[in-house]
């Protein structure tokens, strides 16, 4: 049973990730009708935002100690950093181990700019064209922005811990009346897991709730007419496309901790997350949430070892094996309207 | 473009060479000399094949570093590195066999297709007579089995898979570095000081053969020491979140935890065991403890403060005191200004090994190569003393193991030297069943002819 | 002459002369000189031009023709790599019982996924190929390794049982005895090129499927499939029933797909469950648009693009281009070094992404658009009627619709 209860922690987990990124997936295919394979890329940028500021806060200055010797047997150069130097060690310290809850608020203007720009210069240009052409141009990018993330970064991951005070597992178990000891969790996990759901309740309430979001809604459903009304959606849309970058900006902020950002991260989730957005239906935000969650839960319940004992293998499969049971089932997905992107 | 060469004049002036060129069938063209590729100028290729895109790229540009170095000492540039303490004095800086070392690089991307094409257009454009480098036991595999085939050398970099010279050991393809079989002989004595003969150990294995064969080594020394195997799980590769394999292992009962991952995988997957408390959990009395057989410097440096007090084996390491090491740490670090990886110093020493073949030999025929390579003898490149065995051309030498620093003095300090385990520990037979058993067998050398 | 009108028969002849002077194409830089890093006139990228060529052109029937997009025709060329290498273990290194099994079991198993992806259209269609080919990837890497050595890759063994080669027969894949990486090299003027049969078998094979997707798309169920890709609906208004068609289109470019796999094993026995990746299912639809989608040459021309840059560009390390520039003074040759080499050795993926984005931007209906553009102002027409074949124009894919119109 805890047994059960920890692979559901573990699958809301994975879900919230793959939410998050299907999220901003679907907002693009649904508000814009582009298919986005630099998706991924904006999750890994995004990613790398946290690697920034981290190596920023931890920018030093060197100081040679003669007492040290370094791997050359000359004077080790000691350095010190230039946050510890300004702000003296207890703020400095604190400043730097905060650094990925703190790349949230460089995160969402260099996302929303970078959304800004790619929708600006270059989608934009792509509304009127098929949609492998669009798939051409943006795996074009996806692979150019890595790149030059490979060359500023470097290919191996790298770390960057969270704050000190999330580290460590909560016994998760006692609370809800298992045995000490029987379900832990680690912190992060779980300020992960909220802080998805505040990021897609955000999402949700933006747009039900605003008159800008109404309106892009009502463009969603009938883009010729909300023009007709006089209302410039354009304007919405890039709006929409820097809301969707940032959102995957800060999925991979926050998922930093989790996994160490390399390069070709973005890659990795990409079919993960075109899979979710058509498991729960194309265009649907409720659905892609749906998906996702589903997809993370089952996907951990496929690794038990119970699990694969029965069928082997099945742990590296299950996504793509729900994925094509879901759409035979039902052709438009979980929660997918009919006739989008088919005919 | 080419339409003009064929004037009449053109013709009837290379006629007689064409024609002779034409009457000769050629496999990978050379058959005219007697062997692939024979160098006939003043120049001598050889092929540096590392990965340069995708998860090991890091670890593909040092070994690019230390085989470029490689060839500046060849070639008698710099300071001459290793060639100062190699036991054999038969390199003397100018080149191999008084001809210029000159190379090209080609991308693997840690692709088997995409390592033989790269290793093909090597030998078929550039005239190769040797390839050397790559990060994984599946390309190693895939390029030794293609320079086999094309007879030319093959000198494997990092590759820590038993197959590499067990089932699929090849007559042209040669390994300096360890093997899980040796990662297990070294590392259980260790274990056994550490944590004792009473543990139960959980193994998380990246699903594919090399993962299998490091678990499978793993298994057999541990359980040689009397722990007990609790469980072995398999894991996709590059699954990214691990907490699902993890999870379970809080309460199977289990007090040790052993990651037979490499990369990014095992950086992630050690990460988010440690995230989970594992580190932090007393089971059956005793500390739980993760241990890494495999350890590389760049793996270390992404998993950061993780790593502290973990066990792990590695093939070298730039803080070996011995005379070999300094000599290549110092021409490595000052030209680049870090120390190399256990990966760049086996990619560094395959190269001086192949040169100094090649001037024992006499010859650039693969099949004098090889005859020159097995069973010799060596010491002073940093491994201590080290025999090349000629029944499976795997090299024999003590084997590291290593522990995370557990305060680092600086950014390259994550690693730190436990034991050095003496090579008479980590022997085992060549027809051992880890290895292929009997059925395992080098096949004849292949010059090309 | 073989059923083709005037049109396409010098259209045929023009790609057979093109396909056999390859090795001089590709080769037109001497030996030695700075330019011949170039060179791509050695087999194995030939006969990989060929071979892809093969396999983008029966992506071609499905995509181009019949405007269904599929993320998943590595999984054939895996399984027809599979298939021939296990012919070669298990019967004779000859080339046809492999070649002829590949094609088999690739139609076989392109037949039972056509069968269920056929029943979606449009991206739904696109995921589930995309998930079953994954699912076979995965598979063939992990729990599949008795059949297909996981990570390794399948090879040929000298201890494999070969029940139809006897003693002394040649040990590497050949044809009736003649091994296909027999190469006659022949120099002229400071030039060598290479002439070697594998190529030449996977040149002569690319001809013939060339050939045959060319009669596909002059048939009447090649117009059938176009049909089908401006407009399934209205063609099942009709009372005919599309879906027998496009499941022929899907077995037959998972055949070509198979064959491909198969010539791949030919050339090089080994199979590795790295070919069914989603990138490679993803590499042969970007040859294809790369190229031209729905043009007969296009996605060769594509194919030809990616893998000579693949191969060529990712072998300029920085001392070549250090030698290259040794001509400039040495404040101006380190930042031109420097600059070049974020394109090329290490950096050669992003010349790729590069160009993926400046032809769909430029040129929207790919290579083939390209040459007619450049072809027209040699003639002095507008490009829009230049070209001789009818083929040639890129056309929409108004199968995969834009704008969807929908809501949350």
């Amino acid at each position: 049973m805890d047994a059960i209860f920890l692979q559901i922690l573990n699958g809301l987990d994975k879900g919230s990730a793959y939410a998050l990124i299907a999220l901003g997936l679907t907002l693009i295919f649904g508000t814009l009708g582009v298919v986005n394979f630099a998706h991924g890329a904006l999750f890994m940028l995004g990613a790398f935002c946290a690697v920034t500021l981290q190596k920023l806060f931890s920018l030093s200055y060197t100081v040679i100690d003669e007492t040290q010797k370094d791997f050359l047997g000359n004077p080790l150069k000691v350095e010190v950093s230039y946050l510890e130097g300004w702000f003296g060690k207890d703020l400095g310290g604190a400043l730097a181990d905060w650094s990925v809850p703190l790349s949230i608020l460089i995160a969402i203007p260099i996302m929303v700019v970078i959304g800004f720009i790619m929708e600006r210069g270059l989608i934009r240009h792509f509304y009127k064209r098929p949609h492998a052409d669009q798939i051409l141009v943006t795996f074009g990018l996806a692979i150019v922005l890595q790149e030059i993330v490979k060359y500023f970064f470097g290919a191996n991951p790298i770390q960057t811990p969270a704050p000190q005070a999330f580290r460590g597992a909560l016994d998760f178990g006692v609370l809800v009346g298992f045995e000490p000891g029987a379900v832990i969790y680690p912190f992060w996990r779980l300020v992960y897991f909220l802080f998805a759901a505040v990021l897609i309740g955000a999402v949700f309430a933006f747009l039900r709730f605003t008159t800008f979001g109404m309106v892009v809604r009502a463009g969603m459903a009938d883009r010729e007419t909300v023009g007709l009304l006089g209302i410039n959606i354009d304007k919405r849309f890039t709006i929409m496309f820097g809301i969707a970058a940032a959102v995957a900006g800060l999925a991979g902020v926050m998922y930093t901790p989790i996994l160490s950002p390399h390069y070709h991260m973005g890659m990795d989730f990409l079919v993960i997350s075109f899979v979710v957005v058509v498991v729960g239906g194309m265009g649907s935000l409720p659905g892609a949430v749906a998906a996702g969650f589903l997809l993370g839960i089952l996907q951990s319940f496929a690794s038990m070892n119970e699990v694969k004992a029965v069928i082997p293998g099945i742990d590296q499969v299950i996504i793509y094996l729900v994925a094509i049971v879901i759409l035979l089932v039902r052709p438009r997905g979980l929660m997918g309207k009919a006739g989008v992107m088919e005919e | 473009m080419t339409s003009s060469k064929f004037t009449r004049r053109g013709l009837l002036k290379t006629g007689a060479a064409a024609g002779a060129g034409l009457a000769m069938p050629t496999i990978f063209t050379g058959a005219a000399w007697g062997f692939t590729n024979e160098p006939t100028g003043s120049t001598v290729t050889l092929g540096f094949n590392v990965p340069q895109t995708g998860p090991y790229a890091e670890e593909g540009m040092d070994e690019l570093r230390a085989q470029q170095l490689a060839v500046e000492h060849l070639n008698g540039i710099g300071d001459g590195g290793m060639l100062n303490t190699f036991s054999s004095k038969v390199l003397d800086g100018t080149g191999i066999l008084g001809k210029k070392v000159e190379f090209v690089t080609g991308d693997t991307q840690t692709k088997s297709d995409a390592a033989r094409a790269s290793a093909k257009s090597m030998i078929e454009k550039d005239k190769v007579v040797m390839i050397n480098g790559g990060s994984s036991s599946g390309v190693a595999i895939a390029v030794q089995g293609l320079c086999q085939e094309a007879g030319i050398i093959f000198m494997a970099g990092l590759t820590h898979s038993n197959d590499t010279t067990g089932k699929d050991r090849k007559a042209n393809g040669f390994r300096h570095f360890f093997n899980a079989y040796m990662s297990g002989a070294a590392l259980a004595p260790v274990l056994k000081n550490a944590y004792g003969t009473d543990r139960r150990a959980y193994h998380l294995t990246a699903d594919y053969t090399w993962g299998w064969t490091q678990e499978e080594s793993l298994k057999a020394s541990t359980e040689a020491i009397g722990w007990e195997t609790v469980k072995t799980v398999r894991t996709p590769v590059g699954a990214g979140d691990f907490s699902s394999y993890i999870a379970p292992v809080l309460n199977s009962g289990a007090d040790v935890l052993i990651l037979n991952h490499y990369g990014g995988d095992m950086i992630n997957s050690l990460t988010q065991a440690v995230q989970f408390g594992l580190r932090d959990k007393v089971v059956n009395g005793k500390n739980f403890e993760i241990v890494v057989p495999l350890y590389s410097e760049l793996m270390a440096a992404g998993a950061g403060e993780n790593i502290k007090g973990v066990f792990g084996s590695m093939n070298w390491n730039w803080q070996l005191p011995d005379a070999g090491t300094k000599a290549f740490v110092k021409s490595f670090g000052e030209k680049y200004g870090r120390p190399p990886s256990n990966s760049a110093q086996t990619c560094y020493v395959q190269t001086l090994l192949y040169a100094d073949a090649v001037t024992r030999a006499g010859s650039f025929n693969p099949c004098a190569v090889a005859e020159a390579l097995e069973g010799f003898e060596f010491d002073g490149l940093g491994n201590g003393p080290t025999l090349y065995r000629a029944d499976d051309h795997q090299c024999f030498k003590d084997v590291l193991v290593m522990k995370g620093t557990e305060n680092p003095t600086n950014q390259y300090d994550t690693l730190e030297i436990v034991e050095v385990t003496p090579r008479a520990q980590v022997e085992y037979a060549p027809n051992h069943p880890m290895f292929g058993g009997d059925d395992a067998s080098l096949g004849s050398c292949n010059a090309g002819a | 002459m073989l059923g083709l009108n005037k049109r396409d028969t010098r259209f045929l002849i023009i790609v057979i002369l093109l396909t056999l002077f390859t090795p001089f194409l590709l080769q037109p830089f001497p030996e030695g000189s700075a330019m011949a890093q170039f060179n791509g006139g050695y087999p194995d990228l030939m006969a990989k031009i060929a071979i892809f060529g093969i396999f983008a052109m029966g992506f071609n029937i499905l995509f181009g023709l019949t405007g269904y997009l599929s993320f998943g025709h590595a999984a054939f060329l895996g399984v027809g790599s599979y298939a021939a290498v296990w012919m070669f273990k298990l019967l004779t290194l000859n080339v046809f019982p492999a070649l002829i099994l590949a094609v088999l079991v690739a139609g076989l198993f392109s037949a039972i996924i056509g069968y269920i992806s056929l029943r979606r259209s449009g991206i739904y269609f696109s995921i589930l190929t995309l998930a079953m080919a994954e699912m076979s990837y995965r598979l063939a890497y992990s729990v599949l390794t008795p059949i297909t050595n996981g990570e390794t890759g399948l090879q040929v063994r000298d201890t494999d049982p070969r029940i139809l080669d006897g003693a002394g027969a040649a040990q590497y894949p050949n044809l009736f005895g003649l091994e296909l990486s027999t190469s006659w090299d022949w120099r002229v003027l400071g030039h060598v090129f290479t002439f070697n049969v594998g190529f030449y078998f996977c040149a002569v094979i690319a001809i013939v499927m060339f050939y045959v997707s060319l009669r596909i798309a002059r048939s009447p169920f090649g117009l059938v499939l176009k049909a089908i890709k401006s407009n399934q609906t209205r063609v099942n208004y009709t009372g005919m029933n599309s879906r027998p068609y496009t499941l022929a289109a899907f077995v037959i470019s998972g055949m070509y797909a198979g064959l491909a796999g198969g010539l791949l094993a030919v050339m090089d026995p080994l199979a590795g469950a790295e070919r069914m990746v989603w990138t490679a299912s993803g590499e042969v639809v970007i040859m294809t648009i790369l190229g031209g989608a729905g043009t007969l040459l296009g996605p060769v021309l594509g194919a030809g693009a990616i893998k000579y840059l693949e191969n060529i560009f990712s072998k300029i390390n920085e001392q070549v281009l250090h030698d290259w520039f040794s001509f400039l003074p040495d404040w101006l040759a380190d930042p031109v070094v420097w600059l070049a080499s974020r394109f090329t050795g290490e950096g050669w993926a992003l010349t790729l992404g590069l160009m993926f984005m400046a032809v769909v931007i430029f040129l929207p209906g790919g290579l083939v658009e390209g040459g007619q553009k450049i072809a027209g102002w040699f003639r002095r027409k507008p490009p829009a009627d230049g070209g001789d074949d009818p083929e040639h124009h890129p056309k929409p894919a108004p199968h995969v619709p834009h704008m969807a119109n929908t809501g949350d």
